[in-house]
């Protein structure tokens, strides 16, 4: 997915201005001239300056490269399947697996992306039981992380 | 010092330690050869498994599995004209091209040797030069600490990267990221949106593992390209012809193994940037440049040592200083601050056996390189036909655990996706990812050492540059800033003289 230099530029100036914005209200050290803003403000400075550099050199380019060109898998479902699932797993971990608990979770996420890549149905579910077992005995027992039992907590071993 | 030697002696031979090695290399070899998977991905994979083990075992994990996986990142290079790690790119096209006219095994071979020297060789200067550097850096104040640390990141974005602006955006965002948190010398709770977790700041290891792994799941999962197909079917006798090489080519081996630890040294830049840069040497000072790109073995020897040797250079102003040589000893520093190694020169007068164990463990490492890599050379076939849309999965999965792990927190591996996702649309549009890392890495450092100086001159700017050594920093670092600017005007006033003249 490629971006004009300028849509970079007017995120770079819209960022450094928000974190201007921020710093002005960091208070002061007494007896000091420089307090908890001074850096950040440097950098936000910073920020505004490529962003606008940026903003001027996408502006001249805008001919030869347009704003927004997406790649060749944009066309393909399966793989535009595939970007949304790997995304998608790790919300689903983030949200789920306190409730489900880590082998439900992490099966079901491994089971789908095996399948949107195009590994044989049966091979995909029994790779994803295996390994998310493998997994969650590395690092639950050996490793001492504590992956959470969800619905399966009364059989937890 | 005697006493010290002979206990890294027994770190480092300690069983436990020599398991750790082997199966780190196996982990190294076998990461570096499948494509899309480079060397930096490996160490940050290795974190979390690491944060379980003794200091030593864990340095040790680390230097196997990179040395390898840069090594072995030639296999498929060779044999799919794919290369498996950055650092191999370089010089993928020719070994292909030699793999075309039979001479597979040659070209195995001479990466194979010529890494394990380079590498050695990487290894004596860190043995010779990081305890003088050290020794002399004990005199260092916040005023060297603070040009120091700004030539690293100002060596990363002008002398590194091709694209100085970019690589400043990315260095900018990489510092800002740095500064959320009460980690800063006023101890004042900085963009943490009133969230709990902000308040320590982004989490360095979940963000790498984002950065390094999940931007490589993504990039496969809307990859359209098809796999590449293995040429060779027998590899055999890759030892064969090796040392005709060695003789025939021992100033280009040489050439190599010190432009790869200097550019190792050089913080930002690492074992693909020495790589190119030997590569295009080799070209340049052979004596048959016509022959580069028809399957000629030289610049492979000389740009395959460069790449393992700028490893053991990217150690020196990590150990000495705290400032990485490059992605890899960025993720090493995280590493050993959570195992109270702090680094520093402090680190050599007080805890010399742990420095002595690490330059063992280098030793060790790009010896054991040449049984291993025969080995995984002869397999390569099959580590080769590993079903990576099998693969990448269960390395996301992988991820997600080893973030949760760092802190057993969900917020971390939020950290960890968000940062894939931006870290795969920046190197999409042209942002070199390296100088974010160091941003992220040295962004404390700096802001602690400008207060501090700020502080100690009394807000005078004229104090940073009132010591010799300060100066001298401050002058370099100017040199780098305008140096661009002078190229530009140099060529511009050459191209006016020449057409004044015709």
């Amino acid at each position: 997915m490629k971006f004009n230099d300028a849509v970079f530029g007017l995120i770079l100036l819209a960022l450094g201005a928000l974190v201007l914005a921020v710093v002005r209200g960091y208070p002061g050290i007494p007896g000091q001239q420089v307090g908890p803003a001074l850096f950040p403000g440097l950098i936000a400075v910073g920020l505004c300056v490529c962003g606008a550099l940026l903003l001027v050199k996408g502006w001249r380019e805008r001919q030869a490269m347009a704003w927004m060109r997406l790649g060749d898998w944009a066309a393909s479902p399966r793989h535009l399947l595939s970007a949304a699932l790997v995304i998608g797993s790790v919300v689903f971990y983030i949200v789920a697996s306190e409730r489900l608990g880590f082998l439900p979770t992490a099966s079901i996420s491994l089971a789908a992306l095996m399948l949107a890549m195009r590994v044989p149905p049966g091979r995909a579910v029994l790779i994803a039981l295996i390994a998310s077992l493998l997994i969650h005995a590395a690092f639950y027992k050996l490793l001492r992380v504590p992956l959470p039992w969800g619905v399966l907590t009364p059989i937890a071993w | 010092m005697s006493a010290a030697l002979l206990q890294a002696f027994s770190m480092v031979f300690e069983p436990y330690t020599l398991l750790v090695m082997v199966l780190a290399s196996f982990y190294g070899l076998f990461v570096g050869a499948v494509p899309g998977l480079s060397a930096t991905m490996a160490v940050a994979l290795l974190v979390p498994v690491t944060f379980f083990m003794p200091p030593i075992p864990a340095i040790a994990a680390m230097v196997t599995a990179t040395a390898m996986a840069i090594f072995s990142g030639d296999i498929p290079g060779c044999l799919l004209r794919i290369p498996g790690t950055p650092a191999s790119a370089a010089y993928t096209d020719e070994a292909f091209a030699m793999t075309r006219k039979g001479m597979a095994e040659t070209a195995l071979g001479a990466g194979l040797v010529f890494s394990a020297v380079g590498g050695l060789f990487g290894t004596v200067v860190l043995i010779v030069a990081a305890p003088a550097l050290a020794d002399f850096a004990l005199n260092f104040s916040s005023f060297e600490y603070f040009w120091l640390v700004l030539l690293g990141l100002t060596c990363a974005v002008f002398i590194t990267s091709d694209r100085p602006l970019k690589g400043m955006v990315t260095l900018l965002l990489g510092l800002l990221v740095a500064c959320v948190g009460l980690g800063n010398p006023a101890g004042f709770p900085r963009f943490t949106l009133g969230n709990a977790e902000m308040t320590g700041g982004i989490g360095m290891i979940p963000m790498m593992i984002g950065m390094f792994a999940i931007s490589e799941v993504i990039r496969f999962a809307v990859d359209t390209l098809p796999p590449g197909e293995i040429v060779v079917e027998k590899v055999g006798r890759v030892l064969s012809g090796q040392w005709a090489l060695a003789k025939k080519y021992p100033v280009q081996i040489l050439r190599g193994s010190v432009l790869g630890t200097a550019v190792g040294a050089l913080p930002g830049a690492g074992a693909d940037i020495a790589a190119w840069m030997s590569y295009a040497m080799s070209k340049k000072f052979s004596k048959e440049p016509e022959k580069f790109g028809t399957g000629h073995v030289e610049g492979i020897v000389e740009s395959g040592s460069a790449n393992n040797s700028a490893l053991a250079g990217a150690w020196i102003p990590a150990l000495v200083f705290g400032i990485p040589g490059d992605s890899i000893t960025a993720i090493v520093i995280g590493v050993l601050y959570m195992k109270n190694l702090n680094p520093g020169p402090t680190l050599f007068t007080t805890n010399p056996q742990n420095i002595y164990a690490v330059f063992m463990l280098f030793i060790i490492a790009n010896i054991i390189m040449i049984p291993l890599g025969i080995l995984c050379i002869k397999v390569a076939k099959r580590i080769l036909r590993v079903p990576r849309n099998v693969l990448m999965p269960l390395i996301l999965l992988f991820c997600i655990v080893g973030a949760f792990a760092i802190n057993n927190s969900l917020f971390d591996v939020g950290v960890m996706l968000a940062a894939g996702i931006v870290a795969y649309l920046l190197e999409e549009n042209g942002f070199p990812i390296a100088p974010a890392i160091l941003g992220v890495v040295l962004g404390g450092m700096l802001e602690e050492n400008f207060i501090t100086s700020m502080i100690k001159s009394d807000g005078n700017l004229a104090g940073f540059v009132s010591r010799p050594i300060a100066a001298s920093l401050a002058a370099v670092v100017v040199l780098v800033w305008i140096a661009p600017l002078l190229k530009k005007l140099w060529s511009k006033g050459r191209r006016t003289a020449s057409s004044t003249a015709a």
